[in-house]
């Protein structure tokens, strides 16, 4: 059986500290857009969750 | 017994011939070959001989014998559990499932599939019957039962025959473009793909389809999400799907774009052939819990 968290954000990865104040999920903060793109992509793997962008400088991942 | 023989043989083989022609081996490896295929054999010849002593037993005023019909009328409906459940339990080993909707018309088609049989079986027999009753010669008594039987195959698999995609909607290939994030098929937004390396596996490779419905039933039976997911499914099998658990990206989604209906879905395949996905898309099964009438409700009847 699959168990798990689905329709929640799992975490949340940005470029901008400001965009984000507290959350429920973890925060990670990159230093660039490429390391944020993978940072995104590690925490999706290994969560097998989805990254959606939001297009203010963070990305947030979500398993569906 | 003897008096009988030809009446019982003639309508257990018609029943279970017809049993056998409803078994296609298809590209959906359902009923999974041998096993299931055996099981479904076997039930379709007790089917058949269910039917095939029903006659004879109302000949010899045997009528409590006619009760075993509500056993195998519930013995059927057992036949559509255990598909359910078996479909059900492989549901979560599926990369893109099925969804229940599409699971619940498969199994309903099983339990109709042995009510065909038991039902071919019985008319052959009224059909040999009467070749009894006129005194016939037993080739022409066989061969009443033959056309009896066949000619009611005939019309239930005609009525059971369910329609396809194409019959209700026009399919037509649709391009992939990002509104930022969004992919977007056709002006419809289909999801959000954060990663840059998805998006350009999605505009080198994806394909996608438009599906425009020809009339407001069809808009109603594509909105059905358990139609979506069967059409998803059938895409995502036939085609190859470019994906694997943990790419939830590349998972087919189809939209719809609530202004007209329209459904959009885009897909990476192992092989980009958007011809064969319009294809697909055409041939896929129209679900029988996913129809509608909206038209003929009598609200929409009288106010236009």
């Amino acid at each position: 059986m699959d168990i798990g968290i689905t329709g929640n954000v799992i975490a949340v990865v940005t470029i901008d500290k400001n965009v984000v104040s507290s959350s429920s999920a973890p925060i990670f903060y990159a230093a660039n857009e490429e390391q944020r793109e993978r940072v995104a992509l590690l925490i999706a793997k290994t969560t097998r969750g989805m990254v959606h962008d939001l297009e203010i400088g963070a990305y947030i991942i979500v398993r569906h | 017994m003897d008096k009988y023989l030809t009446l019982i043989v003639t309508s257990l083989i018609m029943g279970t011939l017809a049993r056998v022609l409803m078994m296609k081996v298809d590209y959906r490896q359902y009923p999974t070959y041998p096993q299931a295929y055996l099981s479904h054999f076997t039930l379709g010849i007790i089917a058949s001989a269910l039917g095939a002593v029903a006659l004879p037993s109302i000949i010899e005023k045997e009528f409590v014998a006619v009760t075993f019909l509500a056993l195998a009328a519930q013995q059927f409906r057992d036949v559509r559990n255990m598909e359910r459940q078996s479909l059900d339990n492989i549901e979560v080993t599926e990369l893109v499932p099925r969804g229940t909707a599409y699971i619940e018309d498969i199994a309903k088609a099983f339990e109709a599939r042995n009510y065909i049989a038991i039902l071919t079986s019985l008319i052959s027999s009224i059909g040999v019957y009467f070749g009894v009753h006129f005194k016939f010669h037993w080739i022409t008594q066989i061969l009443l039962g033959v056309i009896f039987g066949t000619a009611l195959y005939l019309a239930l698999s005609n009525m059971l025959k369910g329609r396809a995609i194409e019959d209700i909607a026009h399919v037509k290939a649709a391009k992939i473009t990002f509104d930022g994030p969004l992919l977007t098929v056709a002006g419809v937004p289909v999801m959000n793909i954060g990663l840059k390396d998805s998006r350009k596996i999605f505009l080198e490779s994806g394909i996608a389809v438009e599906i425009i419905p020809k009339n407001p039933y069809a808009v109603t039976i594509l909105a059905n999400i358990g139609q979506r997911q069967s059409i998803q499914h059938n895409a995502a099998t036939q085609l190859g799907i470019r994906k694997d658990l943990d790419e939830p990206d590349f998972t087919p989604i189809a939209r719809r774009n609530p202004e007209n209906g329209n459904v959009v879905m885009a897909l990476i395949t192992m092989k980009s052939d958007t011809d064969s996905l319009v294809e697909v898309v055409k041939r896929s099964p129209v679900l029988e819990s996913a129809k509608r009438k909206p038209v003929d409700a009598f609200v929409t009847r009288n106010r236009g």
